[in-house]
């Protein structure tokens, strides 16, 4: 809406004669609900370039302006933008008053409203201050909150997000700008994102934002720096935080400095170091996390034009549970079988294999300019480089080398333009190039994971919105992809024949090693995703949204090329070289009641998947390690439906109830029958006491209930025990049964002086030490999830 | 508006980086090294000599393509004689590189990370006894003494295991660890 806003002003333009121009225009933007200043608003002169902000009382000044008609746009960051008609004559007086959005009335801000990404998908954002909260955790652990995400866990440190019911290569990840490309493909490779760097955080349940890639089947996570306001001023904060459980905390610092000429410049950093993880009854043993994060941007922010540098760093050293590395299925079945992990020592900090070593950097260039008859144009420049070590229990000299070395570069150029709006139609539209290049070590004297390979891409998009009058607005858009992967891979010689690619493809051999060949696989993807929708408000407080999203992705290095042991998972992993995209069809439906005693809101959808890549058990191959077992990648039309609901009621002035839940199902359409790791129904409820007069005291107890997944494919196989010269039977399916945890917490504001505050808070989860095991960790055949956990933040601004 | 004029400036600098970045990236023009895999045991032959004469057996596995969709491939020489003590050794080759690895000697240095277990199936006549000990005087178990009994058939079973706990009671249960090797052989005495 503010953009809209700003542009019509732009547009309008304003004439004026030179003459006398030493008046003073000066008032106050207050909130349009109880008359409180608005401090940090900003107030911009259309057409003139002269910006100013609100001090701590609302009040603000602009000097030497002329006698005259002037249009000015008012805004802030919680409020709808405002455009007003101001004639100064002398020196004028003027009250603005805004629309403030009660942000802090929901656990998360339900954006409907037209400042997000997309017209007709309900997105969730959290805000930089329910971010704090997880300063000492992760990306996943504060999508968590939001209703409709889960997570897949390796252990309690790799956290991936899975969005309805889909995650990995299925959710496109968007950090300050830049689409992450970390070897997301990986079910244990979890975003390197430091939570620290991010100001806001919006979900989008679909494909429906195309800006950002046609790919994302599950969804889209978007990460925003926070905002830097045009004004000479430096201001920081540093969060400190203590966890029981690991019995490690981490420090997060950032400072910013900004000018009123637009010129800005903030640095942060982050290190968190955790060893030893508990569960109620013994110690996690090696599940210890070693990361250090920094990042640095700076750039000028005028009203018509800007750019910025930023510069992140992300390393992450995370600890893998010890028993679960084992050898083969006669391994697993003792390890399944026994109540408690196999190996417990004793707590330390030190971090040993098996373990995972994650470096990310991040380069981004970005600029900006307004065109008055044409709109936004955006150009962007980007360069990422993950290197991605994970290191197995080995023998000998090779026991301290990595068993998989992979280095992932990735450049990415991209123009966009957002139109203005005209007859309340705005149009965006842009295009896009990337070349990606993966280099596996050889090294590391094991055969490589994932193939060397390049990859090229080239997207365009157009999407467009329209507001048809004050109650409707429709939506649509498409987008292309095209994708060429040049891969050069080694493939074992017996697999090649028994896939009987030595008949199919015999022109893709390059080389020919005797036990392996090496071959040139080119493959091209073209692919089409689209989006429409509409919106519709009923009335002032009831809305509606419906959206179809087409999106289409191609299947990813794993699932084309995987071949062989996956240590952590104690299974032989094959992809296919065959692999065609993926094409999801995805229904949604929100219905919204936003007032200030009772908001709700409800989201069913239905994602109809053709060619859905799905990995499940197949066989039994016998190797001199024993029987391990094989898991194929293949090709099915899938489908998920599920719905999200949100709740929140005001019970007296002090008193707010907040109820979340979601269910999903999935099921394999070819064969009929369930999907594997779709998330269990689950539901979380939250009473919160709140007293702005104590010092902003908040307290909250939460009650987490995750329902046992009864819709499972069955996975289970069976092994010959040579001990008993029996058969046993390997029970990989079964999930484990339903389970409750009470969360509480609390936040407290101090004022240290003028401009520092001081903001502690404590949160204890799992309150009773309740032992229960998740469907969606991927380590809960070998040990229970964490104990209780008292954690203490201290955040301090200045 | 000044400030403006760097931004071309900004794209030509962005735009030679990823063009530079490009001109680096020509690898698809140098082959890259094929990785034979260093600690891959393929081959695991138990030669059991009996003491005071007769015929040597020779059990053998031996799995080329490792995790490969072959299965390995096992052959037994003879069967064993009745009442017969046999005196046992154990080789562990890697077979993918040329000359072959002894993975033997590596075990044996670490002899303290290692077991070998014999896991006898119900019927067969067989009793096994160590005849090699780690630093600690542990079961190493590469040598070993096998003694049959009356004639019977069944399952012999050697599994290697790295990291076990030790001392151990001799079961594959107690001792844990990881599995390196697990390899039956369907034996006859007579």
């Amino acid at each position: 809406m503010r953009f809209c806003c700003l542009t019509v002003l732009l547009l309008s333009g304003v004439v004026g004669i030179s003459q006398n121009c030493d008046y003073i225009l000066s008032g106050a933007v207050l909130d349009a609900h109880d008359g409180s200043p608005l401090s940090e608003a900003t107030l911009v002169i259309a057409g003139l370039e002269i910006e100013t902000t609100s001090d701590i009382n609302g009040a603000f000044s602009i000097p030497n302006l002329c006698k005259r008609t002037y249009a000015i746009q008012v805004y802030h960051q919680d409020c709808s933008a405002k455009g007003y008609t101001v004639k100064v004559d002398g020196n004028t007086s003027k009250t603005f008053k805004l629309e403030h959005h009660l942000e802090e009335l929901n656990e998360i801000t339900v954006k409907g409203e037209k400042k997000g990404k997309t017209k007709t998908i309900i997105e969730s954002k959290l805000s930089n201050k329910q971010l704090e909260e997880y300063s000492g955790s992760t990306l996943g652990d504060a999508l968590n909150s939001i209703s409709g995400v889960s997570s897949l866990n390796t252990g309690n440190a790799i956290i991936k997000p899975l969005i309805n019911g889909l995650h990995s290569s299925r959710v496109v990840i968007i950090n300050n700008g830049v689409r992450m490309e970390d070897q997301e493909w990986g079910a244990e490779h979890a975003p390197n994102i430091d939570i620290n760097t991010a100001g806001s955080l919006t979900l989008i349940k679909g494909a429906g934002a195309l800006q950002y890639g046609g790919d994302a089947v599950g969804g889209i996570v978007i990460s925003e720096a926070p905002r830097i306001q045009v004004k000479d001023s430096i201001f920081g904060k540093t969060i400190i935080n203590g966890a029981s459980n690991g019995r490690g905390g981490s420090l997060s610092s950032q400072l910013t400095k900004s000018h009123n000429n637009g010129w800005y410049a903030s640095l942060q950093g982050t290190i968190k170091r955790f060893g030893d993880y508990e569960s109620p009854n013994y110690i996690l043993s090696n599940t210890g996390i070693f990361e250090r994060n920094a990042s640095f941007r700076t750039g000028l922010n005028k009203f018509n034009y800007g750019f910025e540098g930023y510069y992140s760093f992300f390393k992450n050293e995370i600890g893998i549970l010890r028993a679960s590395h084992i050898g083969g299925a006669q391994d697993q079945v003792n390890a399944i079988n026994s109540s408690v992990p196999l190996i417990i020592e004793d707590f330390t900090y030190n971090i040993n294999a098996p373990k995972q070593e994650v470096a990310h950097h991040l380069v981004r260039f970005s600029g900006f300019k307004k065109f008055e008859k044409l709109g936004k144009l955006n150009a962007q420049y980007n360069f990422q480089r993950n290197n991605r070590l994970e290191f197995d229990i080995r023998r000998g000299d090779d026991a301290d080398k990595a068993s998989l070395d992979l280095e992932l570069d990735t450049h990415t150029f991209s123009l966009d333009l957002e139109s203005n709006s005209y007859k309340n139609t705005t149009v965006k539209a842009g295009i896009l190039l990337g070349y990606q290049k993966n280099f596996a070590n050889p090294n590391t004297g094991v055969r490589r994971l994932i193939p060397d390979y390049e990859k090229t891409d080239v997207g365009v998009y157009s999407t467009a919105n329209h507001d048809i009058n004050a109650s409707w607005s429709v939506e649509a858009g498409v987008r292309f992809d095209y994708t060429l992967m040049d891969v050069l891979k080694f493939y074992r010689t017996s697999f090649w024949e028994s896939r009987n690619y030595d008949v199919l493809f015999p022109e893709l051999v390059i080389k020919d090693f005797g036990t392996q060949v090496l071959t040139n696989p080119e493959l091209t993807f073209s692919t089409v995703s689209a989006t429409s929708g509409i919106s519709y408000s009923i009335n002032e407080h009831h809305k509606f949204y419906f959206n179809y999203s087409l999106a289409s992705r191609p299947p990813n290095p794993s699932e084309l090329f995987s071949e062989g042991l996956h240590h952590s998972a104690s299974r032989i992993e094959l992809g296919d070289l065959t692999f065609a995209q993926e094409m999801a069809h995805k229904f949604a439906l929100t219905f919204q009641k936003q007032e200030e005693v009772f908001n709700f809101s409800i989201n069913p959808y239905i994602n109809t998947i053709n060619d859905f890549i799905v990995i499940e058990p197949t066989r039994i191959q016998q190797t001199i390690r024993g029987n391990f077992q094989v898991w194929e990648y293949r090709q099915t039309n899938a489908q998920l439906l599920g719905v999200d609901l949100d709740a929140s009621l005001q019970l007296t002035n002090n008193l707010s109830f907040n109820h979340q839940f979601s269910i999903v199902k999935g099921y394999d359409r070819t064969r009929d029958i369930p999907l594997i790791n779709i998330p269990a129904a689950n539901t979380k409820n939250e009473i919160t006491y709140e007293n702005e007069k104590l010092n902003h005291l908040k307290i909250g107890l939460q009650s987490e209930y995750v329902f046992e997944q009864n819709e499972f494919p069955n996975t289970n196989f069976e092994v010959f025990i040579p001990e008993t010269g029996n058969s046993e039977l390997v029970d990989l399916s079964t999930p484990p049964a339903a389970y409750h945890l009470i969360n509480l917490k609390s936040n407290i504001d101090f004022k240290l002086s003028k401009t520092s505050l001081l903001n502690m808070g404590l949160k204890i989860t799992n309150v009773f030490d309740t032992s229960y095991r998740n469907y969606l960790n991927r380590l809960r055949y070998y040990a229970d999830d964490l104990g209780r956990n008292i954690n203490l933040t201290l955040k301090i601004n200045y | 508006m000044k400030t403006f004029k760097l931004m071309p400036l900004l794209f030509t600098l962005t735009l030679l980086l990823f063009n530079c970045s490009n001109d680096d990236d020509n690898t698809t023009d140098d082959e890259p090294v094929v990785v034979n895999e260093e600690e891959v045991i393929t081959t695991l032959t138990v030669v059991l000599t009996p003491n005071g004469g007769g015929d040597v057996i020779t059990l053998e596995t031996k799995d080329l393509d490792g995790d490969g969709p072959n299965d390995p491939e096992v052959t037994i020489s003879g069967n064993f004689a009745e009442n017969t003590t046999y005196g046992g050794v154990i080789t562990l080759l890697n077979e993918t590189v040329s000359p072959a690895e002894n993975i033997t000697e590596e075990v044996e240095e670490e002899s303290n990370e290692h077991q070998f277990f014999y896991t006898i199936e119900n019927g067969l006549n067989v009793m096994t006894s160590y005849n090699n000990f780690d630093d600690n005087n542990n079961p190493l178990g590469t040598r070993f003494n096998l003694t049959t009994g009356v004639a019977s058939t069944g399952g012999l079973t050697f599994t290697l295991r790295h990291e076990p706990k030790k001392p151990n009671d001799g079961t594959l249960s107690d001792a844990g660890g990881e599995t390196d090797i697990s390899a039956t052989f369907n034996t006859t005495i007579e």
